[in-house]
């Protein structure tokens, strides 16, 4: 399964699923982080972690972490 | 007959600069029952009988954050008239999220489509009809910055609120959906408030544990709905909360399709986007990022010609109260003859007391405006994002670098500025810690005992930061492993906003209320704790007598520093200097440099002191061996904060419980590391022998050590899972 924690800066992936329960899923989900959605990664932060994502026209951070639950293609 | 209007939207939609255009100076500012989130009401401006209610930014109405609890909570309980929903016109798709929860509610939506200015400077546009239309509100356009149709938008929902008009609902969601939604709504009806209905029903979809508990269903009924999510969740091969959120999506996007015209590609880059690629980046972010900082530093504290900050305490200080004031209460007292002790109340205890603190009143006034434009301007994000890595460690938010580094000049700031930090686990964490950091009142303490015994050693302040970084870090480490802390994890998933003009209104408005708390706390808290001081100090057992006393060795505060003494015993407090360290602990509640001040007046120093004390150093190098010294200073630097900052840390809390427990951590704290520093250190030096003490030491020692290095209580519940 890959996951959005693996993609790499530059790459535009699609959303398949998101994995795990609770309030960081549903925070996830919340701001736009939804099935079928296109991810553009824009940079990680300079010590390696969180990473900015552009996801619906906005810019988002996301710890690697919380990444590992997205699984995209 | 008084209107209520509920202002809800995201976070980083101009919200609050609305906010003020509506209700001008009309405000009224408290905090939400239970929890440490700001709610401010005001009247619309012309209109007193229309209330605006702001509520916190949010993104959803999902059951997690304090935010969306506090706001569910008003909107299904307080019945307001119409909402007026601020949505960033830039950000759309993701603002309109939230819109499609609002209009659930059944109450009528007004939307207003803010920076409006700038969708139109990027040559995107909006069809305000289709969109008003396809959500099921009215729509209207309007710049909260330059003030462009928000009265006119307030109206409108007013208008709305006094014709009750209500509009089709749209369908949002697909026939699956809305079928399973129609059976929990015919089986919960008559068991809820049947105007939200539908809101009810969408949650117990969702399976949202606080709807559950507050409906009350009995297992036979949970048992019927779960049927019918349970059905859909397999037509649809997802789960239910994945459903309502993609669905929601997907209708914003068909919504989109029809009415928003962009002309730009999908991943132009705007000017944001430029300004991000540099600050933000791999290598320029950390050295701008400090940068940064040394200005706010620079201009508020430093002492450079431009140092407006450092000017205006200095001249405050000296000239203020140091001149103006005791010169005309000098002239006012004497003209009305009063008593000579009158006289020593109001100059050396109020004016005195009041004054040192107050004094700080310009360089946190220049401080809070700086933060004010950095937090306005979207760079505390940028912040978060750099430092997040180093800081989650130890239990903080990339956000807490900021309070830190302010606390370096004042801890009062210092702890205001934790207000940025969402999570509130990460909040509280850093308000308990960023009074370790040696502050600028610290410095005369440091400058003492480096000077009396070290021999003007410039490591002894280098030591002194490094030991403030410590105990935030191993604060943070052992703190989060409680349960308290240990709750639910905070999300950290944020948005980076793009980067606007600051709002000059919002700016000043809040610049101008930190330093009005901080006036207000001065004029309380510091007044009385400064005259019960000053009482203390100045009066004195005369023959049995309670009389004024000239010596301050002869005063009561002198006797309850003997009295107390036997306390700090283990620390090595010892002999003739107990009682005078202990005294010069409580003076150092008013300000920290009264410690060096009262360590002048006990050591029977008449003239005017400097500000390290070089001329009672050899009667301090007398009373104090190096590691006495250093374990008092220790001490110094991490027990209570002063008076001011205490009240910063109660504002920031929001809670007498938190409050008292921060001081007490603090000073537990101070005394551990204090006590293995003296007993420890003094072993290897001959200065303190080994007694019950050294062993106690060890026993304190074992106890961080094991602190420190447990398993906290978040990865005991993971293990259990």
């Amino acid at each position: 399964m890959k996951t959005l924690k693996d993609a790499r800066v530059g790459q535009t992936v699609t959303v398949v699923k998101l994995h795990g329960e609770g309030a960081v899923r549903r925070r996830i989900m919340d701001m736009g982080i939804t099935k079928n959605v296109e991810i553009y990664i824009r940079k990680v932060a300079p010590l390696g972690d969180p990473m900015e994502l552009n996801v619906r026209g906005y810019e988002l951070s996301l710890r690697k972490a919380d990444a590992e639950m997205v699984e995209i293609i | 007959m008084q209107y209520k209007i509920a202002l809800a939207g995201n976070p980083n939609s101009g919200k609050t600069t609305l906010f003020n255009i509506l209700t001008g100076s009309n405000q009224y500012v408290g905090n939400w029952p239970g929890v440490t989130v700001e709610r401010k009401e005001g009247a619309l401006k012309g209109h007193t009988d229309v209330i605006i209610q702001d509520l916190p930014g949010i993104y959803s109405l999902s059951p997690y954050t304090p935010e969306e609890m506090v706001t569910r909570k008003y909107l299904v309980t307080d019945h307001p008239d119409a909402i007026l929903n601020i949505v960033d016109g830039t950000n759309i798709e993701r603002n309109l999220y939230l819109t499609t929860q609002l209009i659930e509610l059944g109450y009528p939506v007004v939307v207003a489509v803010n920076m409006i200015d700038l969708v139109r400077r990027r040559g995107d546009n909006i069809d305000l009809e289709k969109l008003s239309k396809a959500m099921g509100c009215v729509c209207v356009e309007i710049s909260a910055l330059k003030g462009e149709g928000c009265t006119e938008a307030a109206e409108k929902a007013v208008e709305l609120a006094k014709y009750h008009t209500h509009t089709e609902r749209p369908h949002v969601f697909n026939g699956s959906v809305e079928h399973a939604l129609a059976h929990i709504e015919e089986s919960i009806e008559g068991k809820v408030d049947g105007n939200y209905l539908r809101w009810y029903a969408i949650k117990l979809f969702e399976r949202d544990d606080l709807v559950r508990k507050e409906v009350g269903l009995d297992d036979g009924l949970i048992r019927h709905l779960e049927q019918h999510i349970r059905d859909c969740e397999r037509e649809m091969d997802d789960d239910a909360e994945s459903i309502i959120a993609d669905q929601r999506y997907t209708y914003i996007g068909n919504v989109m399709a029809k009415a928003v015209k962009k002309k730009a590609g999908k991943h132009a880059m705007t000017l944001s986007d430029h300004i991000d690629r540099i600050v933000t980046d791999r290598i320029l972010a950390i050295p701008i990022f400090a940068l940064v900082m040394f200005l706010m530093y620079a201009i508020a504290m430093g002492n450079f010609p431009w140092s407006i900050g450092t000017m205006g305490t200095d001249w405050a200080n000296d000239v203020l109260f140091g001149e103006w004031i005791p010169g005309l209460m000098d002239k006012l007292l004497t003209n009305l003859g009063v008593s000579g002790w009158v006289y020593g109340l109001v100059m050396d205890g109020i004016v005195a007391g009041v004054g040192a603190v107050l004094g700080f009143v310009p360089q946190i006034l220049v401080l809070s405006l700086l933060l004010s434009i950095l937090e306005d301007v979207g760079y505390m994000s940028r912040v978060a994002f750099i430092m997040d890595r180093v800081l989650r460690k130890f239990g903080l938010s990339g956000k807490s670098i900021i309070p830190m580094l302010v606390a370096t000049g004042c801890g009062v700031p210092g702890i205001l500025a934790s207000r940025t930090i969402e999570q509130e686990n990460d909040r509280r964490i850093t308000v308990m810690t960023t009074g370790f950091i040696p502050c600028g009142a610290k410095m005369p303490i440091i400058g003492l005992f480096a000077g009396a015994v070290f021999g003007n050693s410039p490591l002894v302040a280098v030591s002194a930061f490094f030991i403030g970084i410590g105990a935030v870090v191993t604060s943070g480490v052992i703190l989060k492993k409680f349960k308290t802390f240990s709750g639910k994890p905070a999300p950290f998933v944020m948005e980076l906003p793009a980067y606007h003009m600051p709002s000059g209104r919002n700016v000043l408005r809040s610049t101008a209320e930190r330093g009005w708390d901080f006036v207000k706390r001065a004029l309380t808290i510091v007044l009385i704790s400064s005259i019960v001081l000053w009482g203390l100090q100045s009066y004195g057992f005369v023959d049995g007598k309670l009389a004024a006393v000239e010596n301050a060795n002869a005063s009561l505060l002198a006797e309850l520093g003997s009295v107390l003494a036997w306390l700090f015993y283990p620390l090595g407090w010892m002999g003739d200097m107990a009682w005078k360290a202990t005294v010069a602990t409580f003076t150092g509640l008013i300000a920290k440099e009264e410690v060096v001040m009262t360590f002048g007046t006990l050591y029977n120093f008449a003239g005017e002191l400097s500000e390290s004390g070089n001329e009672i150093w050899a009667m301090v190098a007398a009373d104090f061996g190096p590691v006495r010294a250093y374990s008092f200073m220790i001490f110094q630097l991490l027990c209570a904060p002063c008076f001011a900052a205490m009240g910063a840390i109660k504002r920031e809390m929001n809670s007498a419980k938190w409050t008292v427990g921060t001081i007490a951590y603090m000073c537990g704290f101070a005394y551990a590391i204090s006590l293995i520093v003296y007993q420890i250190g003094g072993l290897f030096t001959g200065e303190a022998g080994f007694g019950v003490f050294t062993v106690l030491a060890l026993v304190v020692l074992a106890v961080l050590v094991y602190l420190i290095f447990r398993k906290g209580a978040a990865e005991k519940t993971l293990e259990k899972v």
